[in-house]
C-alpha cells in the first residue's frame, strides 16, 4: 500500500525529472533547422511511465505542472497555450487508447506524440487565424510518430524494469 | 482472461503505426499535388525579407549576402530557380525550379530562403491574434 505522503513526494520527484529533461531539450540544438520547434518530448517518458503505473490522475497532474513550470522557466504565454493544447489533447487520446486496450505502451505513445503536435497546430491555427498552418500537420505527424515511438520504447522499458513498488 | 504484457510491442502497434504513416503519406501527396500555383516569390536573407518578386515577370536577380555571398535567382515562365551560387555545396543551384505555393529553395551557407507564395492583390494578409 502506498501512503499519501510518499505518493506526493514521488510525484514531486517526477515533476523535477520532467523539468530536468525539458531543460536538456532546451540546451540541445534543434533537430531540424527547417522546421523550428521540433522536439523529442523527453519529459513524456515520465508521463508514459506514470500513466501506466499510477493512473490518469498522476500523469495528468505531472503533465500540467510540467507545462506551467516549463513555461515559467523557459517559455512565453504563446508557448504555454500551445503546450496546454498539445498536452490536454494527447493525454485524452492516450487515456482513451489505453482503455481500449488494443495497443501496447509504444502504440499509445505514438498516438500521444501525433496528437500532441496536432493539438499545438490546431491551437496555432486558431490563435493566428491561419488555416495554412495545416500543412505543417503533415510534417509534424511524421515527427510526432518518430518521437512517440522512441519515447514509447523508452517508457515501456522503464515500466518493465523499474520495480513495482515505485 | 489472457494476460498481455503491455510493455512489449505488439502486432497491433506495428499495424497502427503503419496505417498512421500511410494516411499521412496520402494526405501529404494530395496536399502537394493539389497545392495551387503561387504567383510571387519572397526572398529572405538571414530571416529578414530581402525582396518579393512576381512570378509573372521574367527576370534575373543577383542576391548579394554578407561579404561575397551571391545567389543568382532566375524567374522565367512562371518558375523560379537559382542559376549560380557562391556557396560551396551548390545545393540551391541544383534544386528544381519552384512554382507551387509553399515550395522553397534554401541556401544555408548564404542564409537565403526563396519561397513561393500567393499574394492577394493588394494588401498583406492580416494577422489577428
Amino acid at each position: 500500500m502506498q501512503n499519501k505522503g510518499k505518493d506526493t513526494a514521488f510525484l514531486g520527484l517526477c515533476v523535477a525529472l520532467a523539468l530536468g529533461l525539458a531543460y536538456i531539450e532546451v540546451l540541445m540544438p534543434p533537430l531540424l533547422a527547417a522546421v523550428p520547434g521540433i522536439k523529442m518530448g523527453l519529459p513524456n517518458i515520465i508521463l508514459i511511465f506514470l500513466l501506466y503505473r499510477r493512473g490518469v490522475a498522476s500523469a495528468a497532474t505531472v503533465s500540467l505542472l510540467r507545462i506551467v513550470l516549463v513555461t515559467l522557466l523557459f517559455g512565453n504565454t504563446m508557448a504555454f497555450l500551445y503546450s496546454l493544447a498539445g498536452g490536454v489533447l494527447s493525454m485524452a487520446v492516450m487515456v482513451l487508447l489505453k482503455k481500449l486496450n488494443f495497443l501496447s505502451v509504444t502504440g499509445v505513445s505514438v498516438a500521444g506524440g501525433v496528437t500532441h503536435n496536432a493539438g499545438q497546430i490546431l491551437m496555432a491555427m486558431w490563435l493566428m487565424n491561419t488555416a495554412e498552418l495545416g500543412y505543417y500537420l503533415i510534417v509534424l505527424a511524421v515527427t510526432g510518430t518518430i518521437a512517440g515511438l522512441l519515447i514509447g520504447l523508452c517508457g515501456a522499458l522503464l515500466i518493465r524494469r523499474i520495480p513495482n513498488r515505485w | 482472461m489472457e494476460h498481455i504484457d503491455k510493455t512489449r510491442l505488439r502486432r497491433n502497434d506495428v499495424i497502427f503505426i503503419a496505417a498512421l504513416l500511410a494516411v499521412v503519406a496520402i494526405a501529404g501527396a494530395c496536399l502537394y499535388f493539389l497545392r495551387g500555383e503561387g504567383n510571387t516569390v519572397t526572398v529572405t536573407v538571414d530571416g529578414e525579407v530581402y525582396a518579393t518578386y512576381s512570378l509573372a515577370v521574367d527576370r534575373v536577380e543577383d542576391i548579394h549576402t554578407g561579404k561575397d555571398g551571391l545567389n543568382r535567382l532566375v524567374i522565367k515562365d512562371g518558375k523560379a530557380w537559382v542559376e549560380t551560387a557562391s556557396c560551396p555545396d551548390g545545393i540551391c543551384a541544383a534544386h528544381k525550379p519552384i512554382h507551387r505555393e509553399g515550395e522553397s529553395i534554401v541556401c544555408l551557407p548564404n542564409k537565403v530562403v526563396i519561397t513561393v507564395s500567393t499574394a492577394d492583390s493588394g494588401n498583406q494578409p492580416d494577422i489577428v491574434v
